[in-house]
């Protein structure tokens, strides 16, 4: 039997030194790394990673090509799947999906599949890319609204079947949340985001932006008056949730998306090359527990801010990847547990200077199995900070459904589509966070990929 | 794209251009805004829409020097480009809904003060194209900050000027003319005042009184100008509100304009900063 050996380890930035700069915080494997890694994947005969992938890359087809030295050819492998390999490489909850399902994760710890991706991304783009097969220009047009995980897959899939296809994007640079809402440290935009873009952009599709789907033209106006014979919606969940407590309005309370569209997006974070002003306090609150949150408090962090995340569950119930949490806690983020604001402070010119908050337990399990925070009356205490962040979460911008006859949506806002993605409007399809509300980049890009498939078929059916 | 194909200096701090953006000028109505960007490194600026042209594909657009970041676009020449144009954002005025039949005889008053000329203009032009009866109250400090003149009197029937030092029309605030307006016994079904924050304050304060509906355009701070970020909210008959897809226009005795007035100066040492900085770039 041959030699056991660990998950070999990822090499990152010091805590320290990463914890003042923007730089990406995780180095990848190189070519050592990742030939040993990949040599400890078993290739299952029935591999459960590819079951809980949800665009399903055949990840056992694609390590043993990394474990033959042919990275051409896994990167072959997952192009046949994934469109956007080293961005899910980076931000995928891996633990949660292909790695959580590993069999060598039962005893020991799972294949770094993510890792891995990564590694096989990144060789790629540096070697040339994956050259792919594309069918003729059948000339049909298709519009995908929003340029995110969910509309760049969709649009690149329609493109490979020869489909003439638009996409709309509201903002002024392509790319949806990889652009605006996950930073620079965690998915570096000109190394990473830009080139996997123009790898879509290489297909044929066409990306216009600074077009506000709703205000500048309809879907009407798109399927009626500019020839469009589908219409793909992947405009994202991007309103942000407040929580309603007084002193919310007060100067010094952000919600995520805007601290994290001015750095990102903006690139506030980088005075000498952004007009962008971005607000850096003493001592920063971030409410929430995902990935969001995480983001904004590191991000708060590297502008020279104190960072704590009060979070009113259990470190149990942290919806944010593994990864973010350990780096979060590592760079230095205090982390306040079963705590939730009731209210933020200020002084008599309206800034804030602190955060009274509520000790919450553990209850009894609600509907949904988990065991639902209660306050424990009297504990009320005060934090004294001059930034509140929040990072409640989003909901579907309503702004698509208002102006367009026949969406169906449901009570949050979110568009109502089936499986498939097609919605109540005949012509009309939908997928990513629109439809299910804020969730991950690859379940987006997944909703993209079936909705292609089934535009593809509703447009050859009418013809 | 974007090209800027006239440019004329109003004041020597108020520029008017007018911008290739063919998709929005089809698609503008009154009471809308537009969100432009300078240069690749530039900021989100939000700006009303002065004025359209469908047919050339053009829109029209007004801008003060404030900041560092107007100061840009105002150096922008002929024949230069924007790096971004985006629009039209907000809701159009509440005008553009009604029938034009139940527009013709309606009485307006518009209250615009310095740069809140600019967006009164498409307002007044459209109710007054449709036979509303439509006066209009203009205020700047000095007769030479006084703007668009000639255009707003060929959209109105009454023209009233105000400078605080009187160089041009009544001496005083346009408050004061609108209450001798309202005494002279002067009747409107409607009212919209557009300009500083504090301005549009003390007009909903002289109308409180008289049941004239008000409504104000509010120039918050935003970012995306989609919903996206929250930097514009506001609080509107006590609920939260975003300013950039619910508004701008809103109800004027609804507002809590003293919350309005300081989340205006959210990043005033960041853009005094900026600014400075700026001026030093240029010498």
């Amino acid at each position: 039997m041959a030699e056991k050996i660990g998950r070999v380890p990822v090499r990152e930035q010091d805590p320290k030194v990463r914890a003042h700069n923007f730089e990406e915080v995780c180095y990848g494997y190189n070519e050592q790394e990742a030939l040993l890694e990949s040599s400890r994947c078993l290739n299952c005969r029935a591999p459960r990673c590819v079951q809980h992938c949800p665009v399903g890359i055949s990840i056992p087809e694609f390590i043993a090509q990394v474990k033959a030295g042919d990275f051409a050819a896994a990167a072959g492998v997952i192009a046949r799947d994934s469109s956007l390999p080293a961005v899910c490489g980076r931000v995928c909850p891996q633990e949660t999906q292909c790695e959580g399902s590993c069999i060598l994760g039962v005893k020991g710890e799972p294949v770094a599949i993510g890792k891995l991706e990564r590694f096989v991304a990144d060789w790629s783009r540096a070697n040339g890319g994956v050259p792919v097969e594309k069918a003729p220009s059948n000339g049909v047009k298709v519009a995908v609204v929003g340029s995110g995980p969910s509309g760049l897959a969709c649009a690149s899939d329609l493109a490979k079947l020869g489909y003439d296809v638009t996409i709309f994007e509201v903002l002024h640079k392509a790319g949806g949340v990889l652009q605006y809402g996950i930073p620079e440290f965690r998915l570096p935009k000109e190394r990473v985001v830009e080139p996997e873009i123009d790898s879509v952009r290489a297909l044929g599709v066409k990306i216009e932006t600074n077009v506000v789907v709703g205000r500048t033209v309809t879907i009407d106006d798109l399927l009626d008056r500019e020839g469009f014979k589908a219409v793909f919606v992947g405009s994202g969940a991007g309103l942000p949730r407040f929580m309603g407590i007084p002193g919310e309005n007060l100067n010094g309370v952000f919600s995520a998306n805007e601290f994290l569209t001015r750095s990102n997006l903006m690139k506030a974070y980088d005075p000498e090359n952004s007009d962008t002003p971005i607000f850096a306090g003493r001592r920063v609150a971030v409410i929430g527990g995902g990935n969001v949150a995480m983001d904004a408090a590191r991000t708060a962090l590297r502008l020279g801010s104190e960072v704590t995340i009060v979070y009113r569950r259990t470190e149990k119930e942290l919806p944010a990847r593994a990864e973010e949490v350990h780096h979060a806690r590592e760079e230095g983020i205090e982390f306040r547990m079963l705590t939730n604001p009731v209210e933020i402070l200020g002084d008599e010119k309206g800034w804030v200077t602190g955060l009274r908050c509520i000790r919450m337990e553990l209850g009894d399990p609600d509907a949904s199995g988990r065991r639902s925070p209660v306050p424990v009356e009297g504990s009320e205490f005060d934090i004294p900070v001059d930034e509140v962040i929040m990072a409640l979460g989003t909901s579907p911008n309503p702004l698509i459904a208002k102006t367009t006859a026949g969406l169906e949506t449901e009570r949050h806002g979110c568009i109502v589509a089936d499986e498939a993605g097609a919605t109540s409007r005949p012509g009309v399809f939908a997928g990513g966070d629109a439809v299910t509300g804020a969730a991950t980049v690859i379940l987006a890009m997944g909703a993209g990929r079936r909705a292609a498939k089934a535009i593809d078929e509703y447009l050859k059916t009418k013809e | 794209m974007y090209q800027i194909t006239k440019k004329k200096m109003l004041t020597p701090s108020i520029c008017l251009m007018e911008v290739e953006a063919p998709r929005l000028a089809a698609a503008a109505q009154p009471g809308q805004f537009l969100i432009v960007r300078a240069r690749p490194e530039g900021e989100r600026i939000p700006l009303t829409i002065c004025d359209y042209d469908r047919k050339a594909g053009t829109v029209t657009i007004v801008t003060q020097i404030i900041g560092a970041s107007s100061r840009m676009i105002c150096a922008l020449e002929e024949g230069a480009c924007f790096t971004d144009v985006v629009g039209p954002l907000g809701c159009p005025s509440d005008f553009v809904e009604m029938p034009d039949a139940a527009l013709a005889g309606r009485r307006y008053l518009f209250v615009a003060g310095g740069l809140g000329t600019a967006p009164v203009y498409p307002q007044a032009k459209y109710l007054h194209e449709r036979g509303a009866k439509v006066d209009i109250v203009v205020g700047a400090k000095t007769a030479d900050l006084l703007i668009l003149q000639e255009e707003m009197a060929s959209v109105c029937d009454n023209l009233y000027v105000c400078t605080d030092d009187g160089s041009a029309g009544h001496a005083g605030l346009v408050t004061e003319k609108v209450k001798l307006l309202l005494a002279d016994g002067k009747q409107y079904d409607q009212a919209v005042a557009i300009g500083p924050m504090i301005m549009m304050k003390f007009v909903m304060l002289t109308l409180k009184e008289t049941g004239i509906p008000l409504v104000v355009s509010l120039n918050t701070l935003m970012v995306d100008g989609t919903g996206m970020c929250g930097c514009c909210r506001i609080t509107v008959g006590g609920r939260v509100r975003f300013a950039c897809v619910e508004g701008p226009e809103f109800d004027a005795y609804e507002v809590d304009f003293d919350e309005a007035l300081r989340r205006q100066t959210m990043y005033k040492p960041q853009e005094q900063e900026a600014d400075h900085k700026c001026k030093i770039g240029r010498n």
